[in-house]
């Protein structure tokens, strides 16, 4: 069989076009670029109410992802959310006083978690907890309180 | 009544036979496979006619439809102020549906089609008979090296398709309508996930582009071998091909991303 | 086991062979022997079953009843395998040629010996173009399929035939739609070959002056039945009306093939009364 070079060459080149697009997807599009489960290190955080909040939710520092939400499970003793979240281990220094809050992006967007840096010279390690959170904020109960508010004062 | 029903037992007697002719067709091309491995330009023949030259309708319309989505997209999430989603949305749609899914019937229509006519005609003017006098198995030597191709080059022309996809979105949300670049990639990123999105994305085209060929490649060895029979087979795997490729993404989109 | 008498003068034999398409009989309990290194002619009008019969033999189809031996093997009892390695010493020729469209003449003729070889490229483009040469195609070579007259396509199909120098070749319909000269050039070929590659030759045909030129010994079909069988002058000579009417193709003749013979000339007889 007379099999052309030209042929050759371009079923070489779809071949290489078709790879290349698999990994233009991986990297540029998807979180393989630039998230990888084996650096990084698991913090825990305790919330009075864990919200809208799901596993796979962004954590970040002045709106910058540094991990994700890894597990969310219920203390049945004192009935708070534990959030465990894994940080990638570039970001190894964050302060042990640092603070994580619940937030949502927009007025109706994701929840996500967000780490105040606090002052102390000593980082969050492997297995830390975060001391100080502050829960979601759920439309429904602020909404609720406003108007008791307005019902109460004027 | 009585002829109604017996008509539906005369179509479910020969949709039993097909399928069962189809299974040990496909059963019959995959040993056939074997041969392939020692002789690749039998391979690579067939995935210049099916891979290369799909080529530039997947990329064209994978471009418009990229284009499409970030103009649409745009409209809808500067009404809720949420415009850095774009990519996410452009993306997400690509990866998990529009890729796998429209390239897989343009693939039907372009190289399926083409597949069934040409395996048609070759039963028509016994080139298939031919060769079995000759003592060479049509199944391994004509079938075998289409169907790996067909196979092979889904997944991609689905990847292609994607790809060229976002960057369509791109061209439009962040080009031309002034959605922030840095947003744009850093949302997509933060949201689509390898496993979850490109992997299952992947899945579903090698699933698509399996069923495809597979039908393309029976219906044109099943065809009656006149001019009529093979235009009629032609026209069926269009349409089965569409049928097989919606309802499978049905199924598979319900076991990876569902909670059914 | 056949005896060695037969094994060595019949290269073909078929026994008591029945075959049906739906509910149609095409072959109802024939018999027939084809002579080793002769050319034997299978005759009969369009629609007996020429065809069928060929790719019986072939192995292509399956009988209902009977039995078909090729050089002592049970053509229908072959392990896929065996059959193959059969079918390697029988070339076939079919009546559109049957050529590979997507390779030109050359790659055609070189494609079994591609397939069933492993000899260098250098000695398959010696036998290719011996093969073409015998059938005086060299020069076309290059050509696709679809630049070839009808009469080149089956020189070219003849060609790619004897590529694996088989044992014996089936002709089917070789003189059908050829003009004079394409004709003469097969008829001529197809003796040719057989006297010089010592084949055997199965023709199947329904026309009746080249076939007979050439042939050793014919087998007339008609209806599922063979209807006469012997050399051609004794067929010429036959005292079956029916025999005669096909062997001098009358075309305003008494008997019409479609019929039994009897019925058929007593009609006649009345209609040249009236
Ligand atoms: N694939 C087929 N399916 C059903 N009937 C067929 C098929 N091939 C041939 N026949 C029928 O079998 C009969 C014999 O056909 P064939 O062997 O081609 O005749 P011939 O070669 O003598 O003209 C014809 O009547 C034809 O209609
Ligand atoms: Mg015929």
């Amino acid at each position: 069989m007379q099999h052309s070079k030209t042929q050759d060459t371009l079923v070489g080149l779809f071949v290489a076009t078709g790879i290349a697009a698999l990994f233009y997807m991986a990297l540029q599009v998807s979180n393989l670029g630039t998230y990888s489960s084996n650096d990084s290190y698991t913090v825990t955080a305790r919330f009075q109410n864990s919200g809208g909040l799901k596993v796979k939710s962004p954590v970040s520092v002045a709106g910058v992802r540094i991990g994700r939400v890894s597990s969310i499970t219920l203390d049945k003793a004192s009935h708070e959310a534990v959030v465990q979240m894994r940080i990638e281990s570039q970001y190894d220094n964050l302060p042990e006083d640092s603070g994580a809050s619940i937030y949502t992006a927009g007025l109706l967007g994701e929840q996500y978690i967000s780490i105040d840096p606090g002052a102390s010279d000593d980082y969050l390690k492997d297995k830390s907890q975060i001391d100080i959170t502050s829960s979601a904020i759920v439309l429904e109960e602020m909404i609720g309180k406003f108007m008791m508010n307005k019902a109460e004062g004027k | 009544m009585l002829e109604f029903l017996e008509s539906l037992g005369k179509i479910t007697r020969h949709s039993f036979a097909k399928l069962g002719r189809a299974t040990f067709f496909l059963l019959h091309a995959l040993t056939g496979m074997r041969e392939i491995l020692p002789r690749p330009n039998l391979l690579i023949k067939q995935l210049y006619s099916i891979g290369v030259l799909s080529f530039l309708i997947i990329t064209i319309s994978g471009l418009f439809v990229g284009m499409v989505l970030g103009l649409q997209g745009f409209n809808i999430l500067s009404d809720f102020g949420a415009e850095e989603s774009l990519g996410v949305m452009v993306a997400a749609s690509l990866v998990r549906e529009l890729g796998p899914v429209v390239s897989a019937l343009l693939f039907a229509g372009r190289a399926g089609s083409a597949l069934t006519a040409e395996i048609g005609l070759m039963k028509a003017t016994e080139q298939l008979s031919g060769m079995e006098m000759m003592a060479v198995d049509p199944i391994n030597r004509i079938i075998s090296p289409r169907f790996l191709a067909g196979f092979l080059s889904m997944p991609l022309l689905a990847a292609l398709f994607s790809a060229i996809g976002v960057m369509g979105g791109h061209l439009v949300g962040v080009g031309m309508l002034g959605v922030d670049d840095g947003a744009f990639w850093a949302q997509m990123q933060a949201n689509i996930d390898f496993r979850e999105d490109i992997v299952n994305g992947i899945i579903k085209s090698v699933v698509f582009g399996f069923v495809v060929s597979w039908i393309a490649l029976f219906e044109g060895y099943d065809a009656i071998p006149t001019s009529e029979g093979v235009s009629r087979a032609t026209t069926r795997t269009v349409v089965n091909s569409a049928f097989s490729v919606l309802g499978l993404d049905f199924i598979l989109t319900a076991l990876m991303f569902g909670d059914i | 086991m056949p005896n060695s008498e037969s094994a060595t003068n019949h290269i073909v034999s078929v026994k008591n062979l029945s075959f049906s398409r739906g509910s149609r009989k095409i072959f109802d309990d024939i018999s027939l022997d084809i002579q080793r290194g002769k050319v034997t002619a299978i005759m009969g009008p369009s629609g007996t079953g020429k065809t069928t019969l060929l790719k019986l033999i072939g192995g292509q189809l399956y009988p209902d009843a009977g039995e078909i031996w090729v050089d002592d093997q049970n053509v229908h009892r072959l392990k896929t395998r065996d059959l193959y390695s059969l079918r390697k010493r029988m070339g076939m020729l079919f009546q559109s040629g049957a050529l590979l469209t997507d390779m030109n003449v050359y790659d055609n003729v070189a494609f079994p010996l591609r397939e069933h070889t492993h000899l260098p490229e250098s000695m398959i483009r010696t036998l290719v173009l011996m093969k073409l040469h015998a059938v005086g195609l060299r020069g076309a070579r290059h050509l696709m399929p679809n630049e070839l007259s009808g009469g080149m396509a089956r020189r070219v199909a003849l060609a790619r035939a004897i590529a694996l120098d088989p044992m014996m070749i089936m002709y089917d319909e070789p003189f059908t739609g050829q003009d004079p000269i394409s004709m003469g050039a097969l008829v001529h070929l197809i003796k040719s070959l057989n006297t010089t590659l010592r084949l055997t030759s199965i023709i199947v045909s329904h026309d009746v002056q080249e076939t007979a030129a050439i042939a050793d010994y014919i087998y007339v079909l008609s209806d599922g039945k063979i209807v006469g069988h012997g050399t051609p002058t004794q067929l010429a000579q036959s005292d079956s009306a029916w025999v005669q009417q096909f062997m001098n193709g009358d075309a305003d003749g008494p008997v019409h093939f479609h019929y039994p013979a009897r019925d058929y000339l007593d009609d006649l007889l009345t209609s040249r009364h009236s």
